[in-house]
């Protein structure tokens, strides 16, 4: 099966104009005495909108991510998909059996052993349970936990339940599947396995609806995704494009108005920046890059006097304050800055970037000196740019590199 | 496998089958009923025996009471063994319905993480009493035969009694555990209740104690349950629920009761159903 055309295929899943409210009473009137001493005090409520107008459909065989920062309404999304809530207004229609994955492990008790806990878990998820007793030993092999059978849940460490519960729920043999981050616990190793399972449980044709907070997770894996900002749905599509709409609503919140009132240095006498943007190598301005790729960071400069010594420098804060990177004219061979009064300028450095995703704040500075140490105009943060990644290491730079393996 | 077969596999499976989703809702009633009762075990190094031990210490308590203090058992044929019996079938009752109150409230992390009937787990609760109850019937079985009571064709009536009273307590439990969601005080009102239902049945006492209000009190259900049990399973000369109600044709007002309750309970909780998760 190709994901490459989602929308020929029929639905599995449609979502229409859902809305969810959840009414959130200011005087929690439980009790039978006060609703008898208080029979017509209305009972106050906020209505807490969790899901606004949602629309989806997912086909048949598709891997569809669901991504939003915390309260958002993603999980509230799931619970309506797998029928835990009910939404307040529209419809949703599920075709095939469901399995949720909204928790690992549910109904698991500790002072179990593991067999009575995977026929519990199983059944609770849709297994009768004859097929679960059946599959138990397939269970306990992908878990690899074959030596703890007859430990209680209670001795288990953490790592060893997540295993147990994950192998568990990957045996149903239900169409569509319904994961929310279930995958932050366990170790990478586990993580691998845990992603290889999905992945072949999606070419077996299952569709998938997967919620992280995992970017890279979601372009290696989803054909489509769904970016939920505060309960509505903010926008749809390619994977890659809504991982960075995800990390611009991260990032970006508290600084959209960051362009003019960054702290400004120098006297501006002898010339002035006056803007700075990120192009790509073809020419058009970008807003965000992407790890590895080419760049241009280009700066405009007037000048109100002749610079014959000039020196140009962009400064890549990161998030931390940290200068990870700054590019400075003046060890440059090539480059002959001969800045004469009363003309503009641009000034374009090409480099690519290997820096690890985030946001970065940059700062343009004309220097002059033979030392470049006399600031001529320096604008902190006058810009700043995304940066995304496919692959994350979390490591501050990507620096391109390459394994070879031989026999030594 | 070509994408074709796999939709067409796909639409055959649509919809689970109404047989598939009675199988599933049995298979989880009894998963979550045998494996509460079986922790009940698994908790203490005498397991088996405090579920036991609970209604025996109960009735030697009731048994001394009502034999040397209130001298109140002598006239009655077999009184320890009614006593236990009735003990045992009242102790059923009151935990299935005493356990099924904040039954829901309890599976929290239950219902708010998977999708499944809720009705299970109230139903799971009454199962987990009903173990109880055979091997506590075990106990008054033995109990029977060391005092001199020999079977007879009666006994093969209890398992319609104890179904009746299956039947009972599972609408009481439905209604209390939907209830209870909404409105956190029936706890309490309903262990008074349960309390009240206790002294109020003819448990240390027979349906003869009512005078002349037993026609109308052995109508009910729990007294029915139990004046049957006596002339059943304990001494055949005591009167059966159809001669105290004067006519075979009026046992059916408390089986009527019953089956209301049942009902009843049924509606309640179907309603409250859907909104549950969220409310909890």
């Amino acid at each position: 099966m190709t994901p490459s055309e989602p929308s020929v295929r029929s639905p599995t899943v449609t979502v229409e104009n859902v809305s969810k409210t959840f009414r959130v009473p200011h005087q929690q009137a439980s009790t039978l005495k006060e609703r008898v001493l208080h029979p017509f005090r209305s009972t106050s409520f906020d209505r807490l909108e969790a899901l606004k107008d949602i629309s989806i459909e997912v086909a048949d065989g598709e891997f569809f991510g669901i991504v939003g920062r915390n309260g958002s309404g993603k999980s509230t999304l799931l619970k309506c998909l797998a029928g835990i809530y009910q939404p307040t207004v529209g419809d949703i229609h599920v075709a095939g059996r469901v399995a949720t994955f909204i928790e690992l492990g549910v109904g698991f008790n500790p002072e179990l052993a593991a067999r009575d806990n995977v026929i519990i878990n199983a059944t609770m998820l849709g297994l009768s349970r004859k097929q679960a007793a059946q599959r138990f030993d397939d269970i306990i092999a992908f878990a690899e936990l074959e030596e703890f059978l007859e430990l209680r849940l209670k001795n288990y460490s953490s790592g060893m339940h997540v295993r147990l519960a994950f192998s568990t729920a990957v045996q149903l043999d239900a169409d569509v599947l319904i994961v929310d981050e279930v995958l932050a616990v366990g170790d990478a190793a586990f993580q691998q396995k845990c992603y290889q399972e999905f992945r072949r449980l999606k070419d077996e044709g299952k569709t998938i609806l997967f919620v992280t907070h995992d970017m890279s997770a979601v372009s290696r894996f989803c054909d489509r995704a769904m970016l939920l900002e505060r309960g509505e749905m903010v926008d749809i599509g390619d994977p890659t494009a809504i991982g960075r709409a995800y990390h611009e609503l991260n990032f970006n919140r508290p600084r959209t108005q960051r362009s003019d009132d960054g702290r400004r240095h120098g006297d501006q006498r002898e010339g002035e920046i006056t803007a700075v943007w990120f192009e790509q190598p073809a020419g058009s301005r970008v807003e965000a890059l992407l790890t590895g790729d080419p760049a241009v960071v280009c700066m405009v400069v007037g000048a109100h006097a002749d610079l014959p010594d000039a020196v140009f420098q962009v400064t890549f804060r990161d998030e931390t304050q940290l200068a990870v990177f700054i590019a400075h004219s003046q060890f440059q061979d090539a480059f002959d800055p001969r800045v004469e009064a009363g003309n503009s300028y641009l000034i374009k450095v090409d480099f690519d970037c290997h820096l690890g995703p985030g946001r970065y704040e940059i700062t343009p500075a004309l220097l002059r000196g033979e030392s470049a140490d006399e600031i001529v105009d320096l604008r902190e943060g006058l810009a700043s740019i995304m940066v995304h990644a496919v692959h994350a290491t979390g490591a501050v730079v990507e620096l391109p590199h390459h394994f070879s393996i031989e026999p030594s | 496998m070509s994408s074709g077969t796999l939709a067409a596999d796909r639409a055959r499976r649509h919809e689970p089958s109404l047989g598939n989703r009675v199988r599933r809702f049995a298979g989880l009633t009894y998963t979550l009923g045998v494996t509460e009762w079986r922790l009940r075990f698994f908790g203490s190094a005498l397991g088996y025996l405090w579920t036991l031990a609970r209604p025996l210490l109960f009735f030697g308590v009731l048994y001394v009471v009502f034999t040397q203090v209130a001298k109140l058992g002598n006239e009655i044929k077999h009184y320890p063994a009614y006593l236990l019996a009735a003990i045992v079938l009242y102790t059923f009752f009151a935990e299935a319905t005493g356990g099924a109150v904040q039954c829901l409230v309890e599976r929290e992390s239950l219902l708010r993480k998977v999708r499944f009937p809720s009705m299970v787990v109230p139903l799971s609760v009454v199962l987990t009493a009903l173990f109880n109850l055979g091997t506590n019937l075990l106990a008054v079985t033995a109990f029977l035969l060391v005092n001199g009571i020999t079977p007879q064709w009666g006994w093969l009536e209890m398992p319609v009694l104890v179904l009746l009273l299956t039947m009972l307590a599972s609408g009481a439990a439905l209604l209390l555990s939907a209830l209870f969601v909404r409105f956190r005080d029936v706890a309490p009102i309903w262990e008074v209740v349960s309390q009240m239902l206790f002294y109020g049945s003819p448990i240390f006492y027979t349906v003869d104690f009512y005078g002349e209000y037993k026609e109308i009190l052995a109508a009910t259900p729990i007294v029915a349950v139990l004046t049957q049990m006596r002339h059943a399973l304990i001494d055949p000369t005591a009167p059966s629920l159809a001669e105290v109600l004067g006519g075979a044709g009026y046992v059916l007002i408390p089986i009527a009761i019953t089956l209301a309750l049942l009902l009843l309970g049924l509606a309640v909780f179907r309603r409250a159903a859907p909104g549950l998760a969220e409310q909890l």
